[in-house]
């Protein structure tokens, strides 16, 4: 289950180039203040604790637990290979930062509220999506 | 705290033909809302010195397809003040109106808001298929989240997996609104709508399905707001108690640190700061509902119930009935008359308080109306008082 067939893909910008990247080395990074520790997402140019500029992306484990989960059964554009699941994921070493993403690989009836997953990436020209599977 | 929007009233309100295609212009329909407001008011476009509107953070197609120089235009007024809102709340313009009138920047304020986003959908895809997207929407997007319907989708079925909340117990929400719809000339949806036919719409983002989601209009819904000094020059004087709109939490439907509670509770909080009534003083509610979950997290945010039983509030939908003790909706809500993007309801509580509603008319002579907008990210209260 769960293959968006059309995604649509992010522009690439000095601040989201390192997010949406480097899943091509296999790991999620999230950018972080390196004064303060402050785990930054989405990607701002200053630290909003510490007002540091001091950032830099930083490789994550990329295992988390679904904090909630929506089955969508509507093809918002041509092509959508309804249903797909997408979920609001935590991850495990990087407090107050949720993706949302969509869980694959897994049937849709398995997955619930409290399921641990993890990172896989799925490219698209010069983009690694992150999506989670069930770990 | 002085709370100088106690300085305004709504002196007349008015509406343009509502339905789902008009084949009409957006300023076409705006002119004909704004003309409805000022003669309600029992006032003339020359006495009108101010105009707003806001489009509230939409981006849709048809959104916003009006601006306040194109009516000012059109009628040909001498503004002292104009503003559109593009970053705000729905309420915005009332926000903004109330305060222009209450520092005197303007006497009488023309406000509206029109949307022809029944038509824009016929003429456009239903997601502009661009190829690359940027700002926030570049964290949904990529994973097929397109719409309002698959965030709130994601905080109804967390807060489900927290409270309990069934699909039976939501559907009240559409279906009170369906009921007071069709005792509603003007709404969009008058047919039937039960249980049953609920439980069996077509599922769009679990939990919410088909009738969950508010239903995209053409029309325009116009309010004139002007000085509390000018109350014995105009026919109606409903006065502005209180409004907020504030931004206090993360502006995204997933960072926030408690992914059942949003701006609505920040809103409210606000609200009741700014005045003496309590919630047990409303006696009418309309309760935002773009989705119907909304309206849920508007219940207890605001103080009708407490934190995770307005899915039991409003089960069985007597307590929210137009003879139950809050009613909400009364004209059919978004779900049901259509999406105003919350300024119908505004004008709907104004309807209530003046006793215009007809068969649909809360009972007992209702004074205090409350009006909620947005609930996520983004949210906005007034409280309406008829003295």
């Amino acid at each position: 289950m769960t293959k968006v067939s059309a995604r649509v893909l992010p522009v690439l910008t000095t601040l989201n180039t390192s997010f949406w990247t480097t899943g091509r080395e296999g790991h999620l990074s999230i950018l972080r203040c390196q004064d303060c520790g402050a785990w930054l997402h989405p990607p701002a140019p200053i630290c909003p604790d510490c007002l540091g500029r001091n950032l830099a992306p930083q490789p994550v484990s990329g295992s988390g637990v679904i904090e909630s989960l929506t089955i969508n059964h509507q093809a918002w554009l041509p092509g959508d290979a309804v249903p797909y699941t997408i979920a609001i994921v935590s991850l495990d070493d990087v407090p107050d930062v949720r993706l949302t993403t969509n869980i694959v690989g897994a049937d849709a009836d398995t997955v619930r509220i409290g399921t641990r997953v993890v990172v896989l990436f799925e490219r698209h020209d010069d983009v690694w999506i992150p999506l989670f599977t069930p770990e | 705290m002085e709370c100088l929007e106690k300085r305004a009233l709504i002196s007349g309100i008015g509406q343009s033909a509502i339905g789902r295609r008009l084949s009409r212009s957006a300023l076409d329909l705006s002119v004909e809302a704004g003309l409805r407001a000022i003669a309600d008011a029992g006032l003339d476009r020359s006495d009108i010195d101010g105009i707003a509107t806001g489009s509230g953070y939409a981006v849709a197609p048809g959104a916003s397809p009006v601006f306040t120089t194109d009516v000012k235009e059109a009628l040909r007024l001498r503004v002292n003040w104009y503003a559109a809102a593009s970053d705000s709340t729905q309420m915005s313009a009332l926000i903004n109106a109330s305060m222009a009138v209450a520092t005197g920047q303007a006497r009488h304020v023309l406000v509206f808001r029109t949307v022809t986003e029944a038509s824009a959908r016929t003429a456009l895809p239903t997601v502009d298929p661009a190829p690359r997207v940027e700002g926030p929407m570049q964290w949904r997007t990529p994973f097929g989240a397109h719409s309002a319907a698959n965030w709130i989708g994601l905080v109804a079925a967390r807060y489900a997996h927290e409270f309990g909340m069934t699909r039976e117990q939501l559907a009240w929400i559409a279906l009170n609104g369906r009921r007071n719809a069709m005792l509603t000339p003007e709404a969009v949806y008058r047919t039937p709508l039960t249980m049953d036919d609920y439980l069996a719409g077509r599922m769009i983002s679990s939990p919410l399905c088909l009738f969950d989601c508010d239903v995209p209009v053409d029309g325009s819904v116009a309010m004139v707001v002007s000085h509390v000094d000018t109350a014995r020059d105009v026919r109606s004087a409903i006065h502005i108690e209180a409004i907020s709109g504030p931004l206090y939490g993360r502006d995204t439907w997933d960072q926030q640190p408690d992914l059942t509670r949003f701006a609505a509770a920040d809103a409210a909080k606000r609200l009741w700061a700014r005045t003496d009534l309590r919630p047990q003083d409303v006696d009418v509610a309309q309760l935002y509902d773009g989705f119907s979950f909304l309206a849920l997290l508007w219940l207890e945010d605001m103080g009708f119930c407490g934190r995770g039983e307005a899915a039991a509030f409003v089960d069985g939908g007597a307590r929210i009935a137009l003879e139950g003790e809050l009613p909400i909706n009364t004209s059919g809500g978004q779900l049901s008359f259509g999406r105003l993007h919350g300024m119908g309801l505004v004008h709907e509580a104004c309807v209530q308080l003046r006793q215009l509603g007809g068969e649909r008319q809360v009972q007992g002579e209702p004074r205090v109306a409350l009006v909620t907008n947005g609930g996520g990210p983004v949210a906005s209260a007034v409280l309406l008082v008829r003295r």
